[in-house]
């Protein structure tokens, strides 16, 4: 009776069904329950030999992997936890992690450049792929004549959907033989530069933003399309007077999602951004976020208080990506 | 003047609608343009004899084949560590589990979905740093290693599209296993879980896909430029993405920026098959349940 460890299921009004199995064994099994649910499903039920035992089996796999799961995480949440806590609480050697110098030959290791930097790119990526994933997205839902869907929408909802999948480093390796070149001759400089990787971030975050809006969006729009389209209004003003206004928590939520992607990328600031590891002063300059100091920390020093700004890093980021999805989960359940 | 908000907004849309296919278009394209015509057997085996290459009799120097082999080794690997907690967690919590069970292990999988890779990474590195100083002093970053992070980071792919996948059974299905006095576990091992493999199988198909692109977890555990092929659990291996980036930013010569180029259209051309793939497979299992339904 493994079975009666679990909760009451999305049918409450199928309750338990002790004596149902009863007479099922007595009918030599539920072997023919299974052929007749098969034969009606369409799915193979041959090699079913169902027995009492194999619920409590089942349960125990399920409980299994859940706890796997969990406990990866747990694990990783403790680590970082960990590792960082006493940086966090003790500081470390030279002025500790949270100053504004970086320079490891001086035993001086700030990462507040660092934040600095993730928060501007971060913030000018999510903006501009923000506004434009919005544009995009309205554009999408709103076909001109009728409701046709034009081959070049249509296309263009496929690239959306192309560009999710498309690996950063692929974007990154475009980027620095296509992007960097062009601002180096249009608007000097080296062409790895604050501007290039947020240019590069949004486009990467715009696909997330779309999908997002256009999950939350088009319900709101067909639930107002009909008494919209009686008073005489294009689906594009039924989006911006009616449907935008009242739909802030998709909106939002877009925006900390692109937000939350854009500072928690690493190879596109680290392949573009320059990473010099200063405050940045204007769009041209180099700067260097979280993300590409910890890849390159790892890669060039060994140990010590270099790997303390390390943990420290870490622990900023985990902390940044926490507040994000809890952010989103307080404005899914208002929306 | 009060219709000026809405024409600028107007303009704004189908100008972004120019725009963004436009910059991808450009992108993409000319990473086609530069990657296309090196595509071929030196692209992969460089001057090593295809044949001997496969089969591991001849070491491969100047090509992508030792990269590819450990990219797959790595998926390989993610995927078995992974599967089975993903999926496992995905059918608890849509058939199994209570209210509160569901929102605390949902929340702690959306945290987790949108943690970024290099945390993922990061904490590898840290277990390797715990291990060296408790129990393994020679414990080093390698391919086990690296599967276990990106395993950690696909989880929440795999678990939400398992939990999709099972929500989208139709209830018919449900109240015919009641009636046919099926017990819960029983319904869901031998009917629910064939009928939603198809779903689940295009979340693991899109688990493949994120395993294969990313970058930053290998980073930090145990990817390095020349490793030949991957030794083995504890070796240190290379890997397709990583060569993109190594190539980017420390080529040589001429032909070797051009292997880069070739590498980041193969990366691309995988990535989208697997995605393609998964949405035919969502597609299918979409239409079987609505036309049934």
């Amino acid at each position: 009776m493994g079975d009666r460890a679990f909760p009451p299921g999305p049918f409450p009004d199928v309750p338990e069904f002790f004596p149902v199995r009863r007479s099922c064994r007595k009918l030599s099994g539920t072997g023919r329950a299974g052929a007749f649910c098969g034969r009606m499903t369409g799915v193979n039920m041959r090699r079913c030999r169902l027995s009492d035992g194999e619920g409590r089996g089942g349960g125990l796999l399920l409980r299994l992997s859940v706890f796997l799961a969990m406990g990866g995480m747990a694990l990783l949440f403790l680590m970082i936890a960990a590792f960082a806590l006493p940086v966090f609480l003790h500081g470390g050697e030279g002025g500790g992690p949270f100053s504004w110098t970086w320079s490891p030959g001086q035993g001086r290791f700030g990462i507040l450049p660092m934040m600095a930097g993730s928060l501007a790119l971060g913030v000018t990526a999510a903006v501009p792929g923000w506004i434009m994933g919005l544009c995009l997205c309205c554009w999408l839902l709103s076909p001109e004549k009728g409701s046709r869907i034009g081959l070049f929408r249509r296309l263009t909802g496929g690239l959306v959907r192309v560009m999710t999948a498309v690996p950063t480093v692929v974007y990154g390796f475009a980027a620095v033989f296509l992007l960097a070149p062009a601002i180096r001759k249009g608007f000097g400089g080296s062409g790895f530069s604050w501007l290039t990787a947020s240019l590069m971030l949004s486009l990467l975050i715009l696909p997330t933003v779309v999908l997002v809006l256009q999950a939350g969006l088009a319900p709101r729009l067909q639930a107002v399309e009909m008494p919209g389209r009686a008073m005489g209004m294009s689906r594009l003003e039924l989006l911006w007077h009616v449907v935008l206004p009242t739909s802030r928590g998709t909106l939002l939520s877009a925006a900390v999602l692109g937000f939350g992607r854009a500072v928690g990328d690493t190879m596109l600031p680290l392949m573009l951004a320059g990473n010099a590891p200063v405050a940045p002063d204007s769009v041209l300059s180099s700067l260097r976020t979280l993300t590409a100091h910890m890849a390159l920390v790892t890669s060039n020093e060994v140990g010590g208080a270099a790997y303390d700004s390390l943990f420290m890093a870490g622990l900023v980021l985990l902390l940044v990506n926490a507040a994000v999805s809890l952010c989103l989960r307080r404005t899914g359940g208002g929306a | 003047m009060r219709r000026l908000p809405f024409l600028l907004f107007r303009a704004l849309t189908a100008f972004s609608a120019l725009l963004v296919p436009a910059m991808v278009c450009l992108l993409l394209g000319y990473l086609l343009w530069r990657g296309l015509p090196v595509m071929g057997p030196e692209l992969l085996f460089g001057h090593a004899d295809p044949w001997k290459a496969v089969l591991g009799r001849a070491p491969v120097w100047d090509g992508l084949w030792p990269a590819c082999v450990g990219t797959f080794h790595l998926v390989l690997l993610t995927m078995l560590l992974a599967v089975f907690p993903g999926v496992g967690c995905g059918m608890y919590l849509a058939e199994a589990a209570t209210p509160r069970q569901k929102r605390v292990i949902g929340a702690a999988v959306d945290m987790l979905a949108g943690m970024p890779s290099i945390v993922m990474g990061l904490f590898g590195f840290m277990l390797i740093l715990f291990l060296r100083h408790t129990f393994f002093p020679h414990a080093n970053t390698g391919l086990l290693l690296a599967a276990c992070c990106l395993a950690l980071l696909v989880l929440p792919v795999l678990v939400a599209s398992t939990r999709e996948a099972m929500a989208a059974v139709p209830a018919s299905l449900r109240l015919a296993a009641a009636a046919c006095g099926l017990s819960r576990s029983q319904a869901m091992f031998h009917l629910f879980l064939p009928a939603a493999a198809r779903g689940i199988l295009g979340g693991v198909v899109l688990a493949v896909g994120r395993a294969a692109e990313d970058t930053a977890v290998i980073l930090f555990t145990g990817v390095v430029a020349n490793a030949g092929m991957p030794a083995g659990l504890l070796g240190k291996f290379e890997a397709l993405s990583f060569d993109i980036y190594y190539i980017s930013s420390q080529y040589q010569d001429q032909q070797e920026l051009l292997r880069g180029f070739g590498a980041a259209a193969l990366l691309l051309g995988i990535s989208c098959l697997l995605l393609l793939a998964a949405r035919v497979l969502e597609n299918g299992f979409r239409k079987k349940w609505q036309g049934r339904a």
